[in-house]
This record gives structure tokens, C-alpha cells and sequence, in this order.
């Protein structure tokens, strides 16, 4: 029932954000459209849903693995670093090939991911007894750290402004032909459904899963490559996307629990929603101009992440 | 041996000042001097700003990876520059004067420092990671709208934000200096009165409240502190994310102990010898083609990474 | 005297400690034992103002602890917790001056607090090793350096959370027989949570059970050490043999 709901949620907001634009498209005409209408469509409007679709499902389940790595409901790619990660790779790629094309800096982004989580997975293991609320506090000074070094070659060559703006998630600029690298996370989401068990009894911890019978690294190793790729290929098309892998999560444990293999669906289902919804604000609130959808998400993310841990804390330190 | 290593501090830091003050000096002695004096003075502030502030705040918080300035000062700060820029483009500096910028932004950070606290400890939540995260978080809306409103600027404006988004010590306004060296000073004659109790906090909160110590109150009235001293330095010159753990850490390492007092004056010695020698191979080694404060983030934030995969090292 | 009065505690939704009142005598050793999780080191710590309490008074003699102020309640009562890990680099010696601090705050220590301070390190037979960095030493000799600041604190009331934790059979005995003679020879009123239930057996003058957050026996060693109140505490079933005068009770089977 939850998901029925759900998915006409999903359809209904689809619709109408297939309709909003500064060419106006309307129900009514639906089924008279001119070919200039038909081709807004086809080109611009049916890739953006396809992408915010694609971006809200990968990062909200990127999230989630995450934290079922680490145990600590706080972790996400916002808070351990992978964001700044992939950005980093991203500009490397750019310094060092500046003809090249998305693929390779997808991969650039995704090289550079792997390795950071790496590095905070090894930092986790080694304080899990502290506090929950310090591993997403080193998790987000890392990634401070990676932006720093961003920054050096970025003043080096002298792209600050660049960076700054090129990288905040906006779906305005997505356009058939050049978003087709955000299907890569598509697989990888197929595998995270396909291990959501064992998913769950690694965030039981590694002597447990051991003596259960599964490998505990290599687990690890395929959900770190997993989110590392989703976030890379949503990098690269659209930018970052800030704070969705950390709320959705929280939220969907927070009303159906954490049995993965049941709240999987309702984490994709309303990471979508969530975006789709940040984009119809991001393109209403100044038309017909539209703020980037980082933005918004990261306003409206940071607020109700903030109303997580006033509400969470609690019990959490 | 303390003692011995504060003498040998000294005099590194002394070689290097004169080092900087009479080298490379050109024909315009008259000139260059007394610029180069009042740049020096800016870095002795600054140094014992942001090297105080650090080893306090790791203290406080028992940790040695983390620094006052992730709370969201600087992101308070950048943000606030932006927005002047965002209004009155490059006619910035005569719409607004050095001084009213400085004290604005100094109170702004504070403002915002003591809301945390309010909200925070008022709300009998009382643990500093739990403030700390809170910060952060409200950092990162600030750098949303930051981000924002810098899109919004136009790319011939953007180096005058591009040059408060970087710490420099280039263009320090000397009647600042008066002023912010009295604040310091009045900084650190309260923290002297607390110095036996930090070093009483260092064995931890539960040791110290059995000693004695009003934990609550010695948290608190630091924190205040350390929002004034960063809050100075970062108007003074900019943000500088990682020299605080850079230098707090070399301090631990160097000195070897747990005395607060050995600990700050030789750690601001170690910012001095950091950020005056790192201004001079810049300025004169690179010659001026990146910022100090820049590779200053850059060797800080590696040594960030060492310090979280250095094996067998609590933090 | 040790009053407490009332005494609540709850974290969220989960009640730690419920209506707890008890009397814990001067001069004597008092054991806490009980399962775990039951809120034996909760108890402690809000005797000891670690943590704040919901409901309910303590009272040293006769003064309320929360009208005291804190400096000078760490001249009349200490509490050692379990967990000492601590990465400052550091000597025993320096360590055990800093149990001089309620006295001193910060000065630099007289003649007396020096005597006391060699006094506390030589009780811990630690003289061999007092100028060792703590982080350097193995489990029980911190717990032993541990012990001699809080020694060194000189308070007539000591609580003290698993001090055995760490230690292997020779130190504990060791441990155990030094808070005997402070508890006779200086008056020293000692609480202490043990697990073993042995050496709250042989060593305690009384015992308090706790159990579901509440004290739920409380008497002589000789009226506590009994098998249907151990059966009542723990829910397994105890044998009780005299040797040497002592009580020792036989539960692995």
C-alpha cells in the first residue's frame, strides 16, 4: 500500500515537472503537441526526470550501504568524504587531460572515491567505541582535507571560481546525449538489492559475519566500489548532491526499521521523490530562472539533517 | 628539558624574523622595512591566536584531530565577505572601510558562536561533539549559500572575494593590529588563570570533575574564548583551516608534555616559525605564485591524513 | 556517612536507576554487586556528581552534595572509573600529584602534599617506577597509579568502579588488603563495584545487591552472603563453604 502511494507520488510529481519550463507545455495540449514541444520533451525534459530519478535512487542507497558498513547512522558520502573524493578526481582529470572526456573523469572520480573510502573505513574500525557523533565529524574534516588540496591545484591554475560552481548538483544543463554515464550506477543498485542481506549481517560487525561464513572484506570491498561508483557517475552528470545519502536513510529507519531487504525499496522510492521535489523548488522559486539543485537540497538536507541529530544526539552520545 | 626546547624555538624564530626582515631587502631599506615590521607583527598575532585557540580547543574536546575553526567560523566569515561583494561589486572597499569590515565580521563570529552555545548547552546537551557536529552542519548552509550567491557574481568581481576566501598577510591594516593585539592579550591574561585546570582537564572529563574542576563552566568560558581569539585572527587575515592541527600537533610531539603553559608558548613559537618561513619561501622562493595559506592547508590537511592512519595512535 | 535519598535516573525512556535509598556506613567497606547493566556504576557516578542526577538527594554526613561546591567536595570524596586510557604523556609521579589539586588549585605542592604524594606511590609500591610515562605501562600498573592519586586525594569517602578490572590474582589480593587497612587504620569509608563475588566476600564489611535499579539487599557480608539472596540476585544457585573464617561461594556448577 506504502508503495503504491509511493509510486503515484513519484508519477505525479514526474508530470508535473514534465510540464513546468520556460516553454510551456500543458496537459491540455497533450495530445495536439507541435514538433517543437514533442523534441523539449524528448531532448531536455524526459532525460532531466530520468537523471533525478537515477541521482535520488543511487545516492539515497549509497547512503545506506554506508552506514551499514560503518554502523553509524550519520555516515554518507556527505559525511566521509566521498563527495569532496570525487571532486578532487574530477579536477585532477581536467588539470592533467584538459581534452578529455566524462568517461575518464568518471573513472579519475571514482579512482580517487575507492581510495577515500578506504582511508575512512580504516579510520572507523579504529574508533569504533568512540562516540557515534565523532566519526561524521572526521568524516566531514577529511573531506574538508580533500577539498583543501582541491583548492591548492585550483589556485594553481587558477579555476577557483570554476570549482566552486562547476560541481554543485543542477540538472538544468542535462540534455539528451550527454547524461547517458549516470546509467552506470544503474547496475550496481541491481547488486546492492541482490546483497541487501548480506549487507545486513555485515553491519552486525566482522567476527559475526565471520562466523557466519561470509567475507567480511570482500563485502566491504564490493559496497565501498558500489557507492564509489554510483557517486562518481552522478558527479559526473549532474554534481554534487549533498546530504541526500544521509537523511533518506535515516529517515526510512527511522519509520520501517533496518531490515535492509525490506526498506531498500522505500529508501530508492523516496530518494527519488525528495529530488524530484528539490528540483520543482529549485526551478520555481526564481522563474523562469532556476537555482542549482545542490543548493536547495543542500538547504533543505542541512536543515532536516540538523533536526536529525537535535532529535538522535540524544540517544547517540 | 622543556625549558631547553622553548630556548631552541626562540631562537629559530628570532633567525628567521631577521632572515626575513633584512634579506632580499632591495635599495628601498625605508620603505620595505617597516612594511615588512608590521607584517611580522601580524604574524606574531596571528600565530598566538590560532596556536592558543587549537591546543585549548584539543583539550577541551580530548581529541587531536579536530580544530575551532571546523564550528562554522569561517564559513560565517567567507559568507559575510561575499554577500559585501554581491552588493556592491568592486566598489567594496569604498563602500565599507577596513575597520567597520573587521569589527562587523568579528562580531558576526562571535554572534554566531555564542547562539551555538546557547542552543546547545542550554538544551542540557552537554557533550562538545554533539556541539561540534551542530557547527559544522550550520557551516555547511552557510557554504551552500556562499556557493550561491558566488555563482550569482560576476567573474571580473570574483577575485575580491577570491582574495578574503584565502588567508593573506599581505594586505594587513595596521590600525587593526592595535586593536587586536589588546584583545589578545586581555585572551590570554583569563587563560592563565585557567592554565592549572586545562592541565587538570587533559586527564579527562570524569578525572577532573572528581578533582574538583566545574567542568561545565571551565568548557564553556574557554569556548568563548577561543570564539574571540578565532574569530580576531580570522577577520585579521582570512581562513586557515588546518594550521591550527598542523601546529598543536608538532607541539605534542616537540615538547612532550602535558603542562598547558609549555605547550602554548611553544606552539606559538612553532605557528611563527611556520607562517614566517612559509611567507618567506613563498614570497621569495615561488615567487608569489600561490597563497601561504594555501600550502599551509595543503601541508595541513596531509599531515590531517597521516594523523588518522598513523597505526596504534588514539586520538 | 554515604544517604542516598529518592534517587531516579533515567536515560530517554530506559529507567537506570528507580527510587534508590540507601545508607552506606563510615569507616567500612561497602561491595555493590549485581548483574550487569543493573546501574551499580550509574549509582556511583551520581554520588560522585559525574553525571546528574533526575530525582533525589545525596548526603555526605549530613550536607546535601548538591549544595556543596565541588572543589570542596573533592576534599571529602573520590571516584576512580573503569576506563583510564588516556594518551598524555605523563609520569606516575606527575599523575599522583595531580590527586593534590582540590588541595593546592594549581600551586605549587608544600612539604605536606609532598609527604602525601610519596606516601600514596609507596602504599602502591610504585617508587620503582614513578618515573615511568603512564602510557607506557601494562594494564594493572596504570590501575595501580590510578589508585595512588586517588590515594593521594586523601578524601575520607572513596568509591571506586571495578578496581580489579585489569588486575591478575597476585594485585588484586594486593588491592584489596591495601583498601582494608585504609578503611581501618584511616577511617576511610570505601564503596567499590566487584564482580567477583569472592572478593566482596572476604574483603567487604558490608554488601548492597542491586538489581533491576533498585537495592535490593542490603546487610552485614555474613547476612548477604547467603544462598537464597544470592539465588535472588543473580538467579543461579550458590554453595557456601566456611574457609579460614571466610565465606566462599562455589557457582560454576
Amino acid at each position: 500500500m506504502t508503495r503504491f502511494i509511493l509510486i503515484s507520488c513519484i508519477v505525479v510529481c514526474s508530470i508535473f515537472s514534465l510540464l513546468i519550463g520556460v516553454k510551456d507545455i500543458s496537459v491540455f495540449n497533450i495530445l495536439k503537441l507541435g514538433q517543437e514541444e514533442v523534441m523539449i520533451l524528448f531532448v531536455s525534459r524526459i532525460p532531466r526526470i530520468i537523471s533525478l530519478i537515477v541521482a535520488g535512487v543511487g545516492m539515497s542507497i549509497s547512503g545506506m550501504i554506508m552506514q551499514q558498513i560503518t554502523l553509524n547512522k550519520f555516515v554518507s558520502p556527505t559525511t566521509a568524504g566521498s563527495l569532496d573524493a570525487a571532486k578532487l578526481g574530477i579536477l585532477i582529470a581536467t588539470i592533467l587531460l584538459p581534452n578529455t572526456d566524462s568517461l575518464y573523469k568518471m573513472l579519475f572520480a571514482f579512482a580517487f572515491t575507492v581510495i577515500a573510502s578506504l582511508i575512512f573505513m580504516r579510520f572507523v574500525n579504529r574508533i569504533k567505541k568512540k562516540s557515534i557523533i565523532f566519526v561524521p565529524l572526521v568524516g566531514i574534516m577529511f573531506g574538508s582535507v580533500l577539498s583543501a588540496i582541491s583548492t591548492f591545484f585550483a589556485y594553481k591554475n587558477n579555476i577557483v571560481q570554476n570549482m566552486e560552481t562547476w560541481l554543485i548538483g543542477d540538472f538544468s544543463s542535462i540534455l539528451k546525449g550527454n547524461y547517458e554515464l549516470i546509467y552506470v550506477s544503474l547496475p550496481f543498485v541491481l547488486i546492492t538489492y541482490l546483497y541487501a542481506n548480506k549487507f545486513t549481517v555485515i553491519g552486525l560487525g566482522e567476527d559475526f559475519s565471520t562466523s557466519l561464513g561470509l567475507n567480511y572484506n570482500r563485502i566491504v570491498a564490493l559496497g565501498l566500489v558500489c557507492v564509489s561508483l554510483t557517486v562518481s557517475s552522478i558527479m559526473i552528470t549532474a554534481g554534487a548532491i549533498p546530504f541526500l545519502g544521509l537523511i533518506i536513510p535515516n529517515i526510512v529507519s527511522f519509520i520501517f526499521g533496518d531490515n535492509l531487504k525490506k526498506t531498500l525499496p522505500y529508501t530508492a522510492m523516496i530518494g527519488a521523490l525528495f529530488l524530484i521535489l528539490c528540483d520543482i523548488i529549485s526551478r520555481l522559486i526564481i522563474f523562469p530562472y532556476e537555482i542549482p539543485i545542490g543548493l536547495t537540497v543542500g538547504v533543505i538536507g542541512g536543515a532536516i539533517f540538523l533536526l536529525l541529530i537535535l532529535k538522535r544526539g540524544r540517544y547517540a552520545t | 628539558m622543556p625549558r631547553k626546547k622553548i630556548y631552541i624555538l626562540s631562537a629559530i624564530t628570532s633567525v628567521i624574523i631577521l632572515a626575513y626582515l633584512f634579506t632580499f631587502t632591495g635599495t628601498q631599506l625605508d620603505y620595505v622595512l617597516p612594511r615588512r615590521g608590521y607584517k611580522i607583527l601580524a604574524m606574531l598575532l596571528i600565530s598566538c591566536c590560532i596556536a592558543t585557540a587549537s591546543i585549548i580547543f584539543q583539550t577541551i574536546t580530548a581529541n587531536r584531530i579536530l580544530t575551532p575553526s571546523i564550528m562554522g567560523f569561517e564559513s560565517v566569515y567567507v559568507l559575510f565577505q561575499t554577500i559585501l561583494v554581491f552588493i556592491y561589486g568592486d566598489q567594496t572597499f569604498q563602500a565599507i572601510s577596513a575597520e567597520t569590515n573587521f569589527l562587523l565580521s568579528v562580531l558576526m563570529m562571535i554572534g554566531f558562536a555564542l547562539l551555538l552555545y546557547f542552543l546547545i548547552f542550554k538544551k542540557d546537551k552537554n557533550s562538545v561533539y554533539f556541539l561540534l557536529l551542530v557547527g559544522l552542519i550550520m557551516g555547511a548552509l552557510f557554504r551552500s549559500f556562499t556557493s550561491f550567491f558566488q555563482m550569482l557574481i560576476d567573474p571580473n568581481e570574483f577575485f575580491v572575494v577570491q582574495n578574503s576566501m584565502f588567508a593573506s598577510f599581505n594586505n594587513v591594516n595596521t590600525k587593526l593590529l592595535g586593536i587586536s593585539a589588546i584583545v589578545l592579550v586581555v585572551c590570554l591574561y583569563l587563560i592563565s588563570r585557567y592554565i592549572s585546570r586545562l592541565n587538570v582537564l587533559s586527564l579527562g572529563k570524569e578525572h577532573a570533575i572528581n578533582l574538583g574542576i566545574n567542568y561545565n563552566k571551565l568548557v564553556k568560558s574557554n569556548l568563548i574564548i577561543i570564539a574571540i581569539m578565532v574569530s580576531i585572527s580570522t577577520a585579521l587575515i582570512g581562513p586557515i583551516t588546518f594550521l591550527g592541527i598542523l601546529v598543536a600537533n608538532l607541539s605534542y610531539e616537540y615538547l612532550k608534555t602535558y603542562k598547558h603553559t609549555t605547550l602554548i608558548i611553544g606552539g606559538s613559537l612553532i605557528t611563527c616559525i611556520a607562517v614566517i618561513g612559509g611567507d618567506y619561501l613563498v614570497e621569495h622562493l615561488f615567487d608569489m605564485s600561490t597563497t601561504i595559506s594555501i600550502v599551509i592547508n595543503f601541508v595541513g590537511g596531509l599531515y590531517f591524513l597521516y594523523l588518522l592512519l598513523k597505526k596504534d595512535k588514539p586520538w | 556517612m554515604v544517604s542516598l535519598k529518592n534517587i531516579s535516573k533515567s536515560y530517554g525512556d530506559k529507567r537506570i536507576l528507580d527510587d534508590v535509598s540507601v545508607d552506606f556506613p563510615r569507616g567500612k567497606i561497602t561491595s555493590l554487586i549485581g548483574g550487569n547493566g543493573t546501574g551499580k556504576s550509574t549509582l556511583l557516578s551520581i554520588v560522585s556528581r559525574l553525571i546528574p542526577k533526575d530525582k533525589g538527594d545525596v548526603f555526605i554526613i549530613d550536607e546535601n552534595i548538591t549544595n556543596l561546591d565541588s572543589k570542596e567536595l573533592a576534599k571529602k570524596l573520590s571516584i576512580l572509573k573503569q576506563s583510564n586510557h588516556s594518551s598524555i604523556r605523563l609520569t606516575i609521579r606527575e599523575l599522583v600529584c595531580f590527586g593534590r589539586f582540590p588541595y593546592t588549585r594549581g600551586k605549587r605542592l608544600c612539604n605536606q602534599d609532598c609527604r602525601i604524594v610519596r606516601e600514596a606511590i609507596e602504599y602502591m609500591s610504585l617508587e620503582e617506577i614513578q618515573d615511568s610515562y603512564i602510557d607506557e605501562l601494562s594494564g594493572g600498573q596504570k590501575q595501580r597509579a590510578f589508585l595512588a592519586m586517588v590515594i593521594a586525594q586523601d578524601t575520607d569517602y572513596i568509591l571506586l568502579d571495578e578496581p580489579l578490572n585489569n588486575l591478575d590474582m597476585k594485585h588484586s589480593v594486593q588491592i584489596m588488603k591495601i583498601l582494608r587497612k585504609l578503611a581501618k587504620d584511616l577511617n576511610k569509608t570505601i564503596i567499590i563495584i566487584v564482580h567477583d563475588i569472592n572478593f566482596a566476600s572476604c574483603y567487604s564489611d558490608y554488601i548492597a545487591t542491586v538489581k533491576n535499579g533498585k537495592i535490593s539487599h542490603f546487610g552485614t557480608t555474613d547476612e548477604i552472603i547467603q544462598t537464597d539472596v544470592l539465588k535472588d540476585v543473580f538467579d543461579i544457585d550458590f554453595e557456601i563453604m566456611q574457609v579460614n573464617g571466610n565465606k566462599i561461594c562455589l557457582y560454576f556448577v
